[in-house]
């Protein structure tokens, strides 16, 4: 219960101040196209500098929330997720609208976010604890598979190709290598001046998240989406509770299992809100009434999206593994302020830690009222013309970089991993465990060679890292994973292929 | 060369220049001293060129299923906004000064890609507007409240 006793700090006039920021400011950004939860609390980065450790993530978090929230925003109105999470809410929530339910749909939308987010969170302030004790136990070697789980797992399950998804995290894994080795001090791929302090995460996070958006901003051309955002009635709110209390099995199908799936590493909200409204439509007498504008797929899809936030920060809190590329984001948003996750956390920095977890919990309810309020230039924000929402990310992108170490080799490493991703992604290529692989890489070698001075001086090299019950519990997960994720590519083509041949 | 041609050609491309980069960092790993400090790079790059390969030699045979390559149509539209792009991270940026090359790059890419027709005045001065806007945002955020001293060369 140690969460109660910091309580009292997220309503100091800063941090509640910047909660409030983070989450109206999130609510627009996730109600913009094209603009992920991932890519906004990237872009927010830079603006953590000057911030308090806690302040910073406080912002970073509030954002992370709304953006996901925000997302149902331009899904319902416009027909346009806002986010992928989004993506189930769309069935129900834009056909709502046009029956003119737009107000009750988001009504719906946010209430129902607000009540998985809230279950989220309180799964993530009983279980990081627990977990992050357990954590002790955890030698230098099974932090490396550790490490190497996390790449696997985001490589294989977040990939439409196993081998793209690992081929790509093992990018990421030389990437953190380049500039000088902690050890011996020797250089290590520096192919340019700019390269020589290593390639800075913050600078990496912005290009491989931001540019390559950019770049497809750019390649729709010079056009016109043609969207028009649904006019709302108003509708009352003492309604919508009584509309959510009749709906509570969808709304608890969408809880549990959006906490479930984000407890998976590499899992994300669109899994997650998909998840849901295919079990809430199982299970509900209306089956056939879904996708027609029916409230029950709608709140089964945000109840989901928003549960899986909490609880996919429980791996990036206790074992330094972020579960997802937001989580990864945030993990360098802690790193910058010299802030290790795990025991480090809670140890040393428990100020920290629960001031940020309380401040989701808050977060999360601030984030119903203002979404109420703020749907509508929301909705009319996500109409800005994809022209200017490039041009925005990019001048954002470039003073972002600059701005980590004012140093214009991160603005350089920024825009060339950008194209590189763009280009890579055209070929299934995926940045997410890139990423991972970039972030984890140290963690990965420093555990490594750490690993190899203790096997040195005791049973060697493979007995060290191959045996024991949780290196070859870790070495089956890692294993299972990429085999599982292989199977599925499989089944799926033999699936396309059995619909090609019956036309 | 035929549509459905481009892709597989495309893939080929890509997953070789991918190739070419782990056989390279292969080679540096195993090749440069001291050998304690490329002991995980040699790890990586191991994995890193056996999955390249196994990628090139997956798109030489054509049984690449991922990812739909790069349409000449999206190619004509993104490359003139990614030049400008380029000139002005890699050089209008240092050169003219930040706030400057910002300014004229915003405006530009703005132009470019607006949908509103380009003979309408209106539309000019809008843009216009949109990028004095943007600019006095970023010069309130980054040089007054965060206190980011940007390049100032030719300009500011």
């Amino acid at each position: 219960m140690e969460f109660i006793y910091y309580f009292g700090d997220v309503f100091t006039p800063i941090n509640f101040g910047l909660l409030l920021l983070g989450t109206i400011g999130g609510l627009i950004l996730g109600a913009t196209p094209g603009l992920s939860p991932t890519m906004a609390v990237a872009l927010l980065i830079p603006f953590t500098f000057q911030l308090e450790a806690a302040q910073g993530l406080i912002l970073l978090g509030a954002a992370y929330t709304s953006t996901v929230a925000g997302g149902a925003v331009s899904a319902i109105l416009l027909k346009i997720p806002g986010a992928p999470a989004n993506i189930a809410t769309t069935l129900d929530g834009h056909a709502m609208a046009l029956k003119g339910e737009g107000a009750k749909a988001l009504q719906l939308s946010f209430l129902s976010s607000a009540v998985g987010g809230v279950f989220g969170v309180l799964l993530l302030i009983f279980l990081t604890p627990v977990l992050a004790q357990w954590a002790l136990a955890f030698g230098p070697s099974h932090l490396f598979w550790l490490a190497i789980l996390g790449v696997t797992v985001i490589g294989s399950l977040d990939s439409a190709s196993v081998v793209k998804g690992l081929l790509s995290g093992c990018i990421g894994l030389w990437l953190a290598t380049i500039g000088f080795d902690d050890i011996m001090g020797a250089q290590r791929f520096i192919f340019h001046p700019s390269l020589s302090g290593g390639i800075n995460i913050i600078a990496a996070l912005i290009g491989l998240f931001a540019i390559p958006q950019v770049i497809t901003m750019f390649a729709k051309g010079r056009k016109n989406d043609g969207t028009e955002a649904i006019q709302v009635q108003k509708h009352p709110i003492k309604s919508a509770f009584s509309e959510l209390f009749r709906y509570k099995r969808a709304m608890g199908i969408g809880t549990i299992t959006g906490s479930i799936i984000g407890l998976i590493p590499g899992v994300g909200g669109q899994i997650a809100g998909l998840v849901a409204y295919d079990q809430s439509k199982k299970f509900s007498p209306d089956k056939d009434k879904f996708g027609t504008g029916h409230p029950e797929g709608l709140i089964a899809a945000e109840s989901a999206n928003n549960a899986m936030v909490g609880p996919s920060l429980v791996p990036l809190l206790t074992l330094s593994i972020p579960g997802s590329p937001t989580a990864a984001v945030l993990l360098g948003g802690l790193l910058i302020h010299g802030i290790f996750p795990g025991t480090d956390l809670f140890d040393n920095h428990p100020d920290v830690a629960w001031t940020f977890i309380n401040s989701m919990l808050i977060g999360q309810i601030l984030m119903c009222i203002f979404g109420l309020y703020v749907a509508g230039m929301a909705a009319r924000v996500a109409q800005v013309p994809q022209s200017m929402m490039a041009a925005i990310v990019l001048g954002l992108a470039v003073f972002g970089s600059y701005s980590v170490q004012s140093s214009m080799g991160d603005v350089y490493v920024m825009a060339s991993l950008g194209v590189m991703m763009y280009f890579l992604e055209r070929f299934g290529f995926s940045a997410a465990p890139l990423v991972l692989g970039l972030i984890l890489g140290p963690i990965a070698e420093s555990n490594f060679i750490q690993g190899s001075m203790i096997a040195t001086a005791t049973d060697g090299l493979a007995p060290y890292f191959l045996t024991g019950a949780l290196n070859l519990f870790l070495i089956v997960v890692v294993v299972l994973s990429v085999l599982y994720s292989g199977y599925m590519e499989l089944r799926t083509r033999r699936y396309t292929s059995k619909e090609e041949i019956m036309g | 060369m035929s549509n459905s041609s481009l892709p597989r050609v495309q893939h080929i491309m890509g997953s070789g220049v991918v190739a070419a980069v782990g056989a390279t960092v292969c080679y540096i790993s195993y090749t440069q001293q001291p050998s304690e400090a490329f002991l995980f790079p040699r790890l990586i790059a191991t994995v890193f060129v056996v999955l390249a390969l196994w990628t090139f030699v997956k798109a030489c045979l054509g049984w690449t299923k991922v990812g739909n390559g790069l349409s000449l149509t999206q190619f004509s539209n993104l490359a003139p906004g990614l030049i400008i792009a380029l000139i002005y991270i890699f050089w209008a940026a240092k050169g003219l000064g930040f706030y400057t090359a910002t300014s004229i790059a915003f405006f530009i890419l703005l132009s470019l890609y607006d949908p509103p027709p380009h003979g309408v005045l209106k539309s000019w001065v809008k843009r216009i507007i949109t990028t004095a806007c943007f600019m006095a945002v970023m010069y309130g955020l980054f040089a007054l409240l965060l206190k980011v001293y940007t390049p100032r060369e030719i300009f500011f």
